[in-house]
């Protein structure tokens, strides 16, 4: 069977791992070729790497990096952050990552979605969604006893959850599940979906929406945000069709190391790789 | 000397990765007579079958493929090409193996790709193959596709998704993973290991 998996994101800036990330028996907690390594014999399944560097022009620490992590790492993984056009997306293929990640390039110009597919393949292409309840939305959800008694088409019409850009700061136009639904159909071979409503909570993941979309869509869903202890992660993938869990803060500083997530899972009757 | 297939497929860069890490030479190229003489052969890649047979056609590779009498391990899109035909782009490819190339068919509690991690299963009429020794039982290994081969006379190893797959082929010199060794984990190291010390 197909095992779930887990995903430790590391967020990256001039080539270096944000401060924070605390790493017992580490030598440079701010490398993140070192982390890497770190987490692939840890048995995390995948690695993603999100590039927080302000400047435009960051091919020039952000490509030897991922050249870097190529030649240490034994399992796939992810870049991201600030890729929004062709010839860098190509140029990460390139020096070895198995998937670039895109968020507001494509919520700016859908159309990078085609053509990023037709130049790389489907398999290579994440699409990030940053999603948020709209105060209506809210609204409604409280009124009633469960989202389960709001028809489906009530859910959809009444744009409860929209996406948002800039980190969670800018609302756009557009209505989470018809965004991706567009997503799919413009050829993303994935969708990283980060509930900025539950990020960082530590509370448990935005489990309505990831249900929601994880049986509309074919395509695989990344869930993120929220995530904070092994039942968050096993409700996770008990009551939604989520592919994998990603999370961060919780990995980094050794709040729930990913053997102990794993071994929770598996008693929990989840199937994950554990060799 | 390994010699790694060089075509208009991407991720070959992985597998040279992959090699490194185990400390054995490898060299990118699609010199023919640089294949025939290397002592082992990496058929590699990711991408769509109907554009990597017509490369390999124009220039003459797919013969060369088809003639090499050391050791040749097919990876991902490298293993579909050594079978009989795929339905992506409706391709005639190389028949080495006597099985067909078929999509997913996709539901939404099957994601297509089938992409992540997943079991091998041997259990068929070629057993312990050398390939697939020394490895702990129940162990899964990286897969990223949307295409597959049946189930044939060459089967090592299957995978089940939707409908059960070969997840490795073998026949006379010809080796071949559906799964990626190179990004699977300890498991993938073995897999190589077992195939550069034949």
């Amino acid at each position: 069977m197909l095992k779930k998996r887990i995903i430790p994101c590391l967020d990256i800036k001039d080539g270096r791992t944000v401060k924070g990330i605390n790493f017992v028996g580490l030598r440079d907690a701010g490398d993140p070729v070192e982390l890497a390594k770190q987490y692939a014999s840890q048995g995390a399944d995948e690695l993603c790497f999100l590039d927080i560097t302000a400047t435009i022009e960051k091919r020039d620490t952000l490509v030897p990096l991922v050249r870097e992590i190529a030649s240490v790492l034994n399992i796939p993984f992810t870049v991201g952050g600030g890729i929004s056009d062709v010839s860098l997306a190509k140029e990460i293929i390139k020096a070895g990552a198995d998937k670039i990640a895109i968020n507001s390039a494509a919520v700016k110009r859908p159309g990078l979605i085609n053509e990023l597919a037709a130049e790389l393949g489907s398999q290579c292409i994440v699409v990030a969604v940053d999603t948020k309840c709209s105060r209506e939305g809210g609204k409604l959800i409280n009124q009633s006893a469960s989202l389960d008694q709001i028809p489906p088409q009530v859910r959809n019409d009444q744009n409860i959850n929209k996406v948002f850009v800039a980190g969670g700061r800018v609302e756009t136009e557009l209505e989470t599940i018809s965004w991706c639904e567009e997503i799919e159909r413009r050829g993303a071979g994935e969708i990283l979906l980060t509930s900025m409503d539950h990020d960082g909570t530590k509370n448990g993941f935005a489990l309505e929406i990831t249900d929601v979309l994880s049986r509309k869509l074919s395509i695989p869903i990344i869930a993120s945000g929220g995530g904070g202890t092994a039942a968050h992660f096993e409700e996770l993938f008990k009551d939604t069709q989520a592919s994998a869990g990603l999370a961060a803060s919780i990995f980094h500083f050794g709040e729930l190391p990913v053997p102990e997530l794993k071994k929770q899972l598996l008693e929990a009757g989840i199937t994950i790789r554990t060799t | 000397m390994i010699a790694i297939v060089k075509y208009n497929a991407g991720n070959i860069g992985s597998v040279t990765n992959a090699l490194n890490r185990l400390g054995v030479e490898s060299k990118v190229t699609d010199d023919p007579t640089e294949l025939k003489t290397a002592e082992k052969v990496i058929f590699p890649g990711v991408g769509e079958a109907g554009t990597a047979m017509k490369y390999l056609r124009e220039r003459g590779l797919d013969q060369v493929i088809k003639e090499l009498k050391q050791p040749v391990l097919g990876i991902c899109l490298g293993m579909q090409l050594m079978c009989n035909h795929s339905e992506e782009g409706d391709t005639d490819c190389l028949r080495i193996f006597d099985a067909d190339v078929k999509r997913f068919l996709n539901t939404s509690e099957f994601k297509v790709p089938h992409m992540g991690w997943n079991s091998i299963n041997s259990e068929f009429r070629i057993q312990n193959s050398e390939l697939l020794a020394s490895l702990e039982t129940n162990v899964d290994v990286y897969y990223v596709h949307s295409y597959c081969a049946e189930i044939c006379e060459s089967t090592i190893s299957s995978c089940d998704y939707i409908l059960p797959f070969s997840s490795a082929l073998q026949k006379d010199n010809f080796y071949a993973t559906q799964f990626h060794p190179e990004k699977s984990a300890t498991v993938g190291e073995q897999i190589l290991r077992n195939f550069i010390e034949f």
